[in-house]
């Protein structure tokens, strides 16, 4: 500690001095200056420690909650927390924990989640979290500890070059060693994580400046130098778009988790922009609450497991918008098979999402809620003509294609049946919503995911956290944690796996310790779900390792975590143990155990291209056959 | 806003498309760990990088110019515009290629041993070549060179049987013509 008290830099001369001040001999002498006001406010500013200036700069950001996990690079951090109450340090039990939890917290909220941990070991187990929120776009703010800038280099004891690591994994990511440039850079963190494209932000801090005196002056008022995302849509592209719309016979809009990002206005002005033009809606994952689900003109989700529905009106419509979401491989199947006949509408507030997978026709480059606002006015504006006749053909269509059913399965209904899992999630939501609650799900990744996705009828935005670009097993249980603790008077269930579960299980300690009432819903097929179903479907029905052996008695797991655990193993026990669940006000696991062999579908299978897809087990090809349609190319994909 | 019918409609269509060389530069915010992320963003993604330096060019306003050679297909290149455009100290990409007749320039330092008549005849090309002769011993020259890149790689090629020893590039450093900035 000495040692670093003596390395902490006296006061930065005034910002004007330092602009003079060349990089060349140290990097960390180069001016970070992408905002410039605040140093240059010098006289109002603060002498602090820089842990106080963190936690300052927290509060300044209207921060409440934190999740992390302490450790000796980050301890003045720690004990400048003890000392105050404005903001709630909630410990988690794994940093890759803390950061799911802060997403949750994130996109049930629309806050920025913040995320503290100690250097070494602490970041590299925030990394998997960190890759998740910058492939969902989930704004999260990490702060990271570091060994004293002196030591930085030289292999020190939990040292590891988190900027490096995390460079690929964040939206941007700050080393500060100044401790005059904490503030300003904790601001700036705040500000790249939640604006534009929303995403996880680091900043890494040595301990010798968290230790080292610097000036704090608030928020700054300036704009950032080089970073100023486009939020305003281009007038002359919202009058082609409008024009290609008009001109439609067959029309869908395809909306994603950008509007869920933009806000609830976004949804809201979704959902009038769909009514107003009378289009069919479809939703990806991400983008599941942005309509409701029980408008008559939603389809329903599209993409790999989505509704016959959903994908054949993407495959045969004439003009697409898209609006924020990015063409995911998941969404379009096999590409040059994609949507082969229509002109394409793509709104996105990141331009390198634009002609990325899938070459369009018109670019909009902006925020969700503007966008539809400017469309909207438009559409009002604009006198040209909807050919009603071809949209009403068009919806016939698209009625003989819902009245597949595709969602359809089957369930034994005498008491001792085996329970169908898509029959459990069904239960689960006819029951919830008797209760009237405010209800937010979150999922693990696999079968349950997917099922949970098509059955779950969600209304409204921000209540579905999912992991859906990187697929994190392990998301659903600490994400859960983060929304409970941001709405702690709703009900917040986890629709998990019994192999997902498992791997961050340890956040059931931290449920127990803050009373949150977090209901996890196991499907249990006693397999990794959806590995079994793509080895019976593309590799001969050779189950390689997907059996989940020894598994735990989750109701005795449940018990030793200070949770109430209930088991429903067949058909009539199935509604008892949802009713138990919901009626207790603790943490719950479920342990439903679910039909093994059930596989989900429909499923567009991995290369194939939507009018491609398998409609259920009657679609499907004798077992240990590769799938018709499935190409030597398919198999490549995952 | 971007209006194109006649362009193919995906990707796979695109990806035969005929590759195309571009020449990129990049003003960022002079900090470090910036010249990492680009460098980064290039192999995370798998896109080419034929040439590439950087040096401050404005040490008031805290700027650095990096210059790209990177070749792909069109889709591809507008691709790295955009996500170079992404990064957060990245102020302005230009694609000089795209954007008009520019001028692109690289210097080499070349080393050449030899004696008699190999020696006078590496010197009789330099001269035309407008080589500079930097270091010379009764054995061997360092030639200077700048200009185009083929026009280096000619260079190069000639000095080849007549005792090339080593050669050092700088990558392409490149302007746009005519008055306006980027």
């Amino acid at each position: 500690m000495p040692l670093a008290v003596a390395r902490a830099r006296p006061a930065r001369p005034p910002f004007a001095l330092m602009r003079g001040a060349k990089a060349g001999s140290n990097g960390d002498e180069i001016v970070m200056s992408a905002i410039q006001a605040s140093a240059a406010e010098a006289p109002t500013a603060e002498l602090l420690p820089g842990a106080e200036i963190v936690l300052r700069a927290l509060k300044d950001q209207g921060v409440e909650v934190i999740f992390g996990y302490p450790g000796g690079a980050v301890l003045p951090i720690y004990d400048a927390l003890f000392q105050q109450n404005a903001i709630r340090h909630i410990l988690v039990r794994h940093e890759q924990a803390a950061v799911h939890a802060a997403e949750g917290y994130a996109r049930s909220t629309g806050k920025v989640g913040v995320v503290l941990v100690t250097s070494g070991p602490g970041a590299t187990n925030a990394v998997t979290g960190l890759v998740d929120a910058l492939m969902d776009s989930i704004p999260v703010v990490c702060l990271t500890g570091q060994v004293p800038t002196h030591l930085i280099g030289n292999d020190a004891f939990q040292e590891a070059d988190t900027t490096g690591i995390t460079r690929p994994a964040t939206k941007h990511n700050y080393l500060v060693k100044d401790s005059n440039q904490l503030g300003r850079i904790i601001h700036e963190a705040f500000y790249v994580a939640r604006s534009g494209r929303p995403g996880p932000v680091v900043v890494d801090l040595p301990k010798d400046i968290l230790i080292g005196k610097g000036r704090y002056s608030g928020v700054p008022q300036a704009t950032h130098r080089s970073y100023r995302p486009v939020t305003e849509p281009d007038p002359a592209a919202i009058r082609t778009a409008v024009a290609m719309l008009k001109a439609a016979k067959r029309p869908i809009v395809y909306a994603g988790g950008g509007v869920i990002n933009s806000g609830p206005e976004a949804s809201r002005l979704l959902t009038e922009f769909v009514h107003l033009t009378g289009f069919p809606c479809t939703n990806t994952l991400m983008g599941l609450g942005a309509f409701p689900a029980s408008d008559p003109q939603f389809l329903g989700m599209l993409g790999m497991h989505g509704t016959y529905e959903a994908n054949l009106a993407m495959h045969g419509c004439d003009v697409m918008l898209n609006i924020g979401a990015r063409f995911d491989d998941r969404v379009t199947g096999r590409l040059r098979d994609f949507s082969p006949n229509s002109r394409k509408i793509h709104a996105d507030i990141d331009p390198s999402s634009i002609n990325k997978n899938v070459r369009v026709d018109c670019a909009i480059i902006g925020d969700a809620a503007k966008v539809l606002r400017a469309l909207i006015a438009e559409w009002k504006a604009s006198e040209a003509k909807l050919d009603t006749g071809a949209l009403a053909a068009w919806w016939r269509q698209i009625d003989a294609w819902r009245a597949r059913d595709c969602l359809r399965y089957r369930q034994a209904t005498d008491e001792g049946a085996i329970i169908k899992p898509q029959y459990a999630i069904q239960r689960l939501y006819e029951l919830v919503r008797e209760t009237g609650r405010d209800t937010f799900i979150t999922t693990e990744v696999g079968q349950h995911q997917m099922w949970a996705a098509q059955y779950w009828k969600f209304e409204r935005p921000n209540r579905w956290m999912t992991s859906g670009g990187l697929g994190t097993m392990g998301y659903g249980l600490p994400a859960a944690m983060g929304v409970q603790i941001a709405h702690p008077d709703a009900l917040v269930i986890d629709i998990a796996g019994e192999a997902s579960i498992l791997m961050n299980i340890q956040e059931m300690s931290t449920l127990a310790q803050y009373r949150l009432p977090v209901k996890v819903f196991i499907l249990n097929n006693e397999y990794m779900g959806m590995v079994r179903q793509w080895q019976e479907l593309l590799h001969g029905g050779r189950y390689s390792e997907s059996y989940s052996a020894a598994l735990p008695d989750f109701v005795k797991l449940a018990e030793s975590f200070h949770a109430v655990g209930l088991r429903a193993t067949k058909v009539g026990e199935l509604d008892g143990v949802i009713r138990e669940m919901l009626a207790v006000d603790r943490p719950v696991i479920a342990d439903i155990c679910v039909d093994q062999k059930e596989n989900c579908f429909p499923m567009i299978p991995s290369g194939a291209a939507h009018n491609e897809m398998i409609l259920g087990p009657d679609d499907e090809a004798p077992k240990g056959a590769a799938q018709p349609g499935v190409t030597e190319e398919g198999m490549v994909l995952v | 806003m971007l209006i194109s019918p006649t362009l193919p409609r995906n990707i796979d269509a695109m990806t035969e498309a005929t590759t195309r060389q571009a020449v990129m530069a990049v003003l960022v915010e002079n900090e470090a760990g910036v010249l990492a992320r680009v460098i980064g963003l290039f192999s995370g993604r798998g896109y080419n990088i034929d040439s590439l330096t950087v040096a401050p060019v404005d040490e008031a306003k805290n700027l650095s110019r990096i210059t790209i050679v990177t070749s792909g297909t069109p889709m591809v290149i507008e691709q790295i515009k955009a996500q170079l455009d992404r990064l957060v100290p990245v102020h302005k990409v230009a694609d000089l290629t795209l954007e008009g007749p520019h001028i692109a320039r690289e210097m080499a330092l070349i080393k050449v041993a030899g004696t008699g008549e190999r020696r006078v005849e590496a010197l009789r090309i330099a001269d035309a070549f407008r080589a500079r002769v930097v270091d010379a011993t009764t054995e061997s020259f360092v030639f200077e060179m700048t200009g185009a890149t083929d026009k280096l790689d000619a260079f190069i090629g000639l000095m080849r049987p007549l005792g090339l020893v080593e050669v050092s590039r700088t990558g392409v450093v490149a302007i746009a013509r005519g008055p306006k900035g980027i």
